[in-house]
């Protein structure tokens, strides 16, 4: 008896000692994972910032016609000037358009990828369609450039466009006015299909998420399989939907590689879709290397980046707030 | 007596109706799919477009010298000098590529673990998992145009570190989602298990649920390490590229896709030729890494 009490009495403190050491390492442990959180909080906080720095001078030199002003004169004497109204209005006008291509296509290939093909057909196709997400954004820049601007220039501007430019009203909106192919429409076009499988797949995984009762009940009453998904599976999944469009078009906005080798690079206000233009992005791309460290023109990139920033970011967390039901599951 | 006689009429009407309807029904559910069919086909053959006009363009030029060639300017005309290779490019994206991968892994693994393991449902741990879902679609040049404050421009130029150190903030939130969503399906009775022996939280973690969530894990690294090998745009702003080979982290470095970049844009048709080899590289490279990674997690489930 004696025996194993003092046996007892000598293990406390040691199993009292080694959950110190062990506690010395969930504290350390924890403190390192924390710390990394703070560190993303940071770069996050760190970005915005540098960008609203980098930009003040443009900012307090224009002021809010910063924004209003479609001038962009990069030649330094007192004719140099700085406007962001035309990558801004290029910038959006090329991502909806690629969203208004992108979401029939991606509601087709999910709604084939989940109720219509055989189940040997869904994992390769499926997987293929993943695999375009995964080209790099160059890799479509070259494509669109030496295969798509061709393909726009002979099949659509020289086919179509005498057709559309006389739709009474609208018309204006097809005109072509430089045939290089280099243009709004066509970098929607390679955008479409860049954020394409990132919509394909929102809409492909909510749409799995619906209950099988709800769309067995509807197929007992006699629904076709586009009824079930009119009626059954798009109501269900519409918050979801738009989130994941939400998310395509916040990857739109910010695209650069891509957009640059074929939107023409023109920094003037086009008239009309086949027209050159260009986005924050490719300006940033095409003109900081070349701009000198301190002067008007780089903070006048920078005030771009900033408003790139903020117009993303409201995108991507509105994304983000839709699909929070389905980040929860 | 008249609704005798009209009730086969109206039947029969009414049969009518219903039939056209249904044939109505019919024709829309089909038309409908065959259309769902023809967007498939288009998104698959963008990717077949994508990938036969790489082979056809990149596979003519292809060669051992375009793999260990330095950079040579245009020679379009003269048949007689030999053509130039991209292996200051290849060096230069293997050790972004590398340095990237190694800074930004061990960050996301932590912060993913914290998202997972510590933080499930509280504020802070949103805050963190919010932004790092912003980052994950955050246009890449703006975290350029970061690095150039931040690196760049106290360094005095473009230089290699400030290019690894950008593809690192890319890694980070790829890492973070996957770590975390492989943490949350490993069951809690495991971790119930593990501190039931009497094990302390970070051994729980280390060396359990690290091992349970290995695969997917590693996916996610992959997934990074192939989203940030075809990254070009903060590149620019960063390492801006070299045509030289170049070891020095301290200056400008050279990357597969700027070189692509540059000389796709260049207008040579010979310079135009190793864009194309150095596109299907890249290419290649990228998709072999993606579907490893689909194994890799197939392997197990």
């Amino acid at each position: 008896m004696q025996q194993t009490i003092t046996a007892e009495d000598s293990a406390i403190p040691a199993g009292g000692a080694k959950r110190r050491t062990g506690s010395f390492g969930d504290k350390l442990f924890e403190g390192l994972c924390r710390g990394a959180g703070v560190l993303v909080l940071l770069t996050l906080g760190g970005i915005i910032l540098t960008l609203l720095i980098g930009g003040l001078p443009a900012f307090l030199h224009y002021g809010p016609a910063f924004i209003t002003s479609d001038a962009w004169n990069p030649v330094e004497d007192h004719r140099e000037e700085y406007g962001a109204l035309v990558s801004i209005f290029g910038t959006i006008v090329s991502a909806v358009l690629a969203i208004i291509f992108a979401v029939p296509v991606a509601f087709g290939i999910s709604f084939f990828l989940t109720e219509l093909a055989p189940e040997w057909l869904r994992r390769p196709v499926g997987t293929a369609i993943e695999l375009l997400a995964a080209v790099p954004s160059i890799i479509y820049g070259m494509w669109g450039l030496f295969v798509v601007v061709p393909f726009v220039q002979v099949y659509i501007q020289l086919g179509l466009g005498e057709y559309l430019e006389t739709i009474p009203l609208i018309g204006f909106i097809f005109e072509s006015r430089s045939f290089a192919g280099t243009s709004l429409f066509t970098a929607a076009l390679v955008l479409a299909i860049m954020i394409l499988p990132f919509i394909a797949a929102t809409m492909r995984d909510v749409f799995l998420q619906v209950p099988p009762v709800y769309k067995e009940s509807a197929y007992g009453l006699g629904a076709t399989r586009w009824e079930v998904v009119k009626g059954v599976v798009l109501p269900y999944t519409r918050i979801s939907v738009v989130g994941g469009i939400m998310l395509g078009l916040g990857r739109a906005l910010g695209e650069t590689m891509a957009v640059t080798f074929v939107i023409g690079n023109a920094n003037r206000m086009p008239q009309s879709i086949f027209d050159p233009s260009t986005t924050i992005a490719s300006v940033i791309a095409m003109e900081f290397p070349e701009s000198l460290s301190g002067s008007m023109k780089q903070s006048a990139l920078f005030a771009l980046g900033f408003l790139l920033f903020v117009i993303s970011f409201l995108v991507l967390a509105s994304s983000r707030y839709l699909l929070r039901s389905r980040l929860k599951a | 007596m008249s609704t005798t006689t009209m009730s086969p009429l109206l039947k029969a009407r009414n049969e009518s109706a219903a039939r056209s309807l249904g044939r109505r029904r019919k024709m829309v559910d089909s038309t409908i799919k065959w259309l769902c069919l023809i967007a498939t086909v288009a998104g698959l053959f963008f990717l077949a477009s994508i990938m036969g006009t790489l082979l056809w363009r990149g596979l003519e030029s292809l060669s051992l010298n375009t793999l260990i060639a330095e950079f040579k300017p245009t020679s379009y005309g003269e048949d007689t000098s030999a053509p130039g290779g991209l292996r200051h490019a290849i060096i230069g994206s293997l050790i972004q590529t590398a340095i990237g991968t190694v800074i930004g892994t061990p960050i996301g693994l932590l912060v993913g673990t914290y998202l997972a393991e510590y933080a499930r449902g509280s504020a802070f741990g949103n805050a963190v998992r919010f932004v790092s879902d912003v980052l994950l679609s955050a246009p890449s040049i703006l975290i350029g145009l970061f690095i150039y404050q931040l690196v760049v421009l106290p360094m005095g130029g473009f230089s290699g570190i400030a290019g690894a150190l950008a593809l690192a903030i890319i890694v980070i939130p790829v890492v973070v989602r996957t770590t975390e969503d492989m943490l949350q399906l490993i069951p809690n009775t495991l971790r119930e298990a593990v501190i039931g022996l009497g094990a302390p939280k970070w051994k729980m973690i280390t060396l359990v649920c690290y091992k349970a969530a290995a695969s997917g894990i590693l996916t996610g690294i992959l997934l990074a390490v192939a989203r940030i090998a075809g990254e070009t745009a903060p590149l620019l702003l960063t390492s801006f590229g070299n045509n030289v080979t170049s070891l020095d982290l301290s200056s400008a470095m050279a990357s597969l896709p700027i070189a692509i970049y540059q000389q796709a844009n260049s207008g040579f048709p010979d310079l135009i030729q190793i864009a194309w080899s150095g596109a299907l590289i890249v290419t290649l490279g990228v998709l072999a890494i993606n579907i490893i990674a689909r194994f890799v997690i197939r392997g197990r489930h």
